[in-house]
């Protein structure tokens, strides 16, 4: 039984990392930037929701009212101000700039909010959870995150296949001289794109944050998970990405059952097995480019 | 007594390509500036190796952490400034650098000298091995890989209780030695590394691998189309890379006499390289000395500031990447030349 | 003379150090079509490009409607009535047909082309609507590209090279619709090296060499032999 339980707490943590993960899928897909910066970013926003939960008194949840637009601001700036210019700057210059920023936000947080652990209170909901048998219950926040991971994941989607604005982001990623050709504004467009990825980083803070404590340096390992499932899952596929986190988050949990000490180690290793025999990732754009 | 190579394989003698109109055109790596700066290094190296002499051994260990910065800096721009690879995961070699001089000569017993360049061959050998699957991401997966890896080579030295585990260990191999001339001897070790490294990375630059590389770098299909084996003088440097800063690692700890996993393996070191680099100017070989004693003054001068100080070094370098790329060196604009890799093309003699 | 809808004034455009178009001048009249010809590297899509928006001239200046185009972005001036149709196609590959197409419209130019005025000029792109752009052979490539230039309902369309890499009978059919395309009232500039497609297709030709013109006719009343001669940069006998 306890390998049942860990494999459904796997599913359920897999649609948390998918949820880390769309922001950064969404950058490379669109842009071609892979934003170091964005496990601390989501750190960034779990610090934000705290900010919020203690000043208003509100719940975290409700925070992200405040939290999403907000970062969803910091996106469109960062990519008009900085990501831009970097993209300008040649191969190098974006990930020098994100590596920069990152270390930058992570030492601004340490600074502003010291080393020691945070987390943000959910109430009676983090601890609640419906028993299906004797060994095996399901909590409802790793539930609901792993739904809103779907949801996410889903939701994007939908805007990239259906919007308007979604098949531009779509055409300037596949050919960005001539999506300009067609009137698109790609500078804008980026800019949107940024802002939508960094809107998904609030809510995945949030519920990292309240998943389990943070610091400042939580930012590594967010990074790292959310870029495992996007390789594991394929790059350039929303859907794949989701496989990709449940595949990470049952290689954790399976391995945490085995000894608590192999729970990471497991995710990597199963992380640098499928890039040993699938380096193109479980779930491959159907056309890669 | 300009030195005088032909462009492609070096034969000695004058180049002048047949196009060339009246007064012709000598392909030339170096001039008056880079002799004359050549005899500057070459008399601080020999300032630098007598110091142990008359100076204090906290000078000497401050100057051990400076020839680490140079080495870490050197080799992050071999792999970014000429091989093109982002690498967030040197901290690896690094660790395994330390952590082989602590199991080679603490818990094996060989000679702690002769640990350091074992060490670092063994993280060249781990390198080459884990490229192959490195070397499936490109750009920034790539980075993020090598980060992954150096996490794995974290959490599985971890795991080895004869070097202490969780909680690190102290390098003892050194106690049958006087600390005034242990302390000497580790600094010689460190000035002879940076040395070896800057020149090795030097010369490499100006054999034919340092001209598939220029060709990789600048353009990459055509690179690859054009004969040069892109793969492999890629992996060579990532090899080479790891070794340099296996060499580093066991020079840190040879010189701190402790290794803890947390920090030996933190992607701090990754930032100071990338910093050093950036600031100092990528590409070049005097670019990351330069960044390096930037960064160690800086460090020196900032110390008061805690946390500010990487934040105040990371927007430094933020700027430099999109304002300045070319970094601190480019600012001479190619007037000074220390080490000539890159060819320049001149009128006449 | 009215003010021509498109006016080239003397236009430099250089790729570093080497000009590809030395002061060169082009005017075309609205509801005109115009070919421009010449041999590789004339400069054909550096003019094109020009016009666009995607380059910028050292010298000179494009006028629409006799107003300067001067730093106005690619984007701007599709929804100023400038589409182009690059090229090599330049479709986008992960996306369907109808996609693209749906993506020439995104400017919202209003106009008589829409999905179904597009289908109905190329029924074969119709068929090929909900696959991937990339798996359409040439001929059905070059159709959604133009198609998708139309999208923009243009006032002026740019048409390079159509006829690059297909067969004749496939390029006399793309050519078939260009008459559709013009009773429109839509302004058209094709550039082309297959000659004699530009002369049955245009009302004028424009032959460039090295950048500038060397030669501008009617194209009922050009003179073959002068033409090639221009064509190739000798001196006709
Ligand atoms: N991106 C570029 N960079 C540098 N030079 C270029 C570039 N594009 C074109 N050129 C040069 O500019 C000149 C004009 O090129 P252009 O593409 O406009 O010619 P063209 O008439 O369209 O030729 P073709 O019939 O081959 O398409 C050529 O000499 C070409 O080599
Ligand atoms: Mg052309």
């Amino acid at each position: 039984m306890t390998w049942v339980n860990a494999v459904v707490q796997g599913i359920l943590l897999g649609g948390l990392y998918a949820l880390v993960a769309a922001g950064l899928s969404l950058m490379f897909g669109v842009m071609r930037i892979v934003n170091l910066a964005h496990g601390v970013l989501a750190i960034g926003a779990a610090y934000l929701a705290l900010e919020v939960a203690d000043r208003l008194g509100w719940h975290p949840f409700l925070s992200l009212l405040v939290v999403v637009p907000v970062m969803a601001a910091v996106g469109y700036v960062l990519q008009r101000g900085l990501l831009d210019r970097a993209l300008r700057g040649g191969e190098l210059a974006p990930l020098l700039v994100t590596f920069g920023l990152a270390i930058v936000l992570q030492n601004l947080l340490l600074e502003q909010f010291s080393a020691d652990a945070q987390r943000l209170d959910v109430g009676s909901l983090g601890t609640a959870s419906i028993r299906v048998t004797d060994g095996l219950s399901i909590g409802w926040f790793p539930l609901l995150s792993a739904v809103v991971g779907l949801l996410v994941v889903a939701g994007l989607g939908q805007f990239l296949a259906r919007t308007r604005t979604g098949r531009a982001m779509r055409a300037t990623s596949d050919d960005q001289e001539a999506a300009r050709l067609m009137g698109i504004d790609n500078r804008r467009l980026y800019a949107i794109a940024t802002a939508i990825a960094l809107g998904t980083v609030a809510v995945a803070g949030v519920f990292l944050g309240s998943r389990t404590t943070f610091d400042p340096g939580a930012g590594a390992t967010t990074l790292i998970f959310a870029f495992e499932a996007v390789v594991i899952g394929g790059l350039g596929s929303l859907w794949g990405t989701l496989a990709g986190g449940v595949v990470l988050g049952v290689a954790q949990t399976v391995g945490a059952a085995i000894d608590p000490a192999y729970g990471i180690l497991a995710g990597h290793l199963v992380f640098l097995v499928v890039l040993a025999v699938r380096p193109r990732g479980l779930l491959p754009a159907a056309v890669a480019r | 007594m300009t030195r005088v190579e032909p462009a492609a394989r070096g034969a000695g003698q004058d180049a002048v390509p047949p196009s060339a109109g009246s007064g012709g055109v000598r392909v030339r790596r170096s001039g008056p500036a880079a002799w004359i700066g050549g005899g500057v290094l070459v008399v601080a190296v020999a300032v630098l190796a007598y110091l142990p002499y008359v100076s204090s051994r906290g000078t000497q260990i401050d100057l051990v952490g400076l020839f680490s910065l140079i080495v870490l800096g050197t080799m992050w721009n071999l792999l970014a400034g000429y091989g093109g690879m982002v690498s967030i995961g040197q901290q690896a070699w690094i660790g395994l650098g330390g952590y082989g001089l602590v199991y080679l000569a603490g818990t094996l017993g060989l000679d702690p000298f002769v640990s350091i360049p074992l060490a670092a061959l063994a993280c060249g050998l781990v390198a080459w091995a884990t490229s192959y699957l490195a070397f499936r991401l490109s750009g920034g997966y790539f980075a993020i890989g090598t980060w992954v890896i150096a996490e794995v080579v974290r959490l599985l030295v971890i795991q080895v209780d004869e070097v202490g585990a969780g909680s690190g260990a102290s390098l003892t191999a050194f106690s049958g030695i006087d600390p005034q001339y242990r302390i000497a001897y580790v600094y010689w070790v460190a000035l002879g590394v940076a040395v070896v490294v800057v020149l090795a990375v030097y010369l490499l630059m100006r054999s034919r691998i340092g001209l598939a590389l220029t060709a990789i770098r600048d353009e990459p299909t055509a690179a690859g189309s054009s004969g040069v084996p892109v793969t492999r003088a890629k992996r060579l440097v990532f090899v080479l890379a790891a070794v340099g800063c296996g060499l580093a690692g066991a020079v840190i700890v040879a010189n701190t006499l402790r290794v803890q996993p947390g920090s030996i393996f933190s992607v701090d070191y990754s930032a100071t390289m990338i910093f050093i680099v950036v600031i100092g100017g990528l590409g070049t070989i005097e670019g990351p000395i330069i960044g390096a004693v930037v960064y160690y003054l800086l460090q020196d001068g900032l110390a008061d500031l805690g946390n500010w100080y990487l934040v105040v070094v990371g927007v430094i370098a933020i700027a430099v990447t999109l304002l300045a790329p070319k970094g601190l060196w480019g600012l001479t604009r190619g007037r000074l030349s220390v080490f000539p890799t890159g060819y320049r093309v001149g009128r006449g003699t | 003379m009215s003010t021509p809808l498109l006016e080239v004034d003397d236009v430099t455009v250089a790729y570093g150090d080497l000009p590809a178009l030395r002061g060169l001048s082009v005017r075309v009249a609205e509801g005109e079509t115009l070919a421009v010809i010449g041999a590789n590297g004339a400069g054909k899509s550096t003019l094109l490009k020009t016009i666009a928006g995607l380059l910028r001239p050292q010298r000179g200046d494009v006028r629409l409607d006799g107003t300067s185009l001067d730093g106005v972005p690619a984007h701007v001036r599709v929804a100023r009535g400038i589409a182009m149709s690059p090229e090599g196609r330049r479709l986008f590959p992960s996306l369907t047909v109808e996609d693209n197409l749906r993506v020439g419209g995104h400017a919202r130019r209003p106009g008589p082309w829409d999905l179904a005025r597009v289908y109905d000029l190329f029924p074969l792109v119709s068929e090929r609507r909900a696959r991937p752009a990339a798996n359409l052979s040439g001929g059905e490539q070059q159709a959604v590209a133009i198609g998708r230039a139309l999208m923009a309902n243009p006032r002026l369309l740019l048409l390079d090279e159509v006829s690059l890499g297909l067969a004749p009978v496939v390029v006399a059919q793309l050519y078939a619709a260009l008459p559709r395309i013009t009773e429109q009232g839509t302004t058209v500039l094709v550039v082309e090296q297959d000659v004699n497609q530009a002369l049955a297709v245009a009302s004028r030709v424009q032959c460039l060499l090295e950048g500038r013109t060397v030669l501008e006719a009617a194209a009922a009343d050009v003179d073959h032999a002068q033409l090639a001669a221009a064509y190739f940069g000798v001196e006709a006998r």
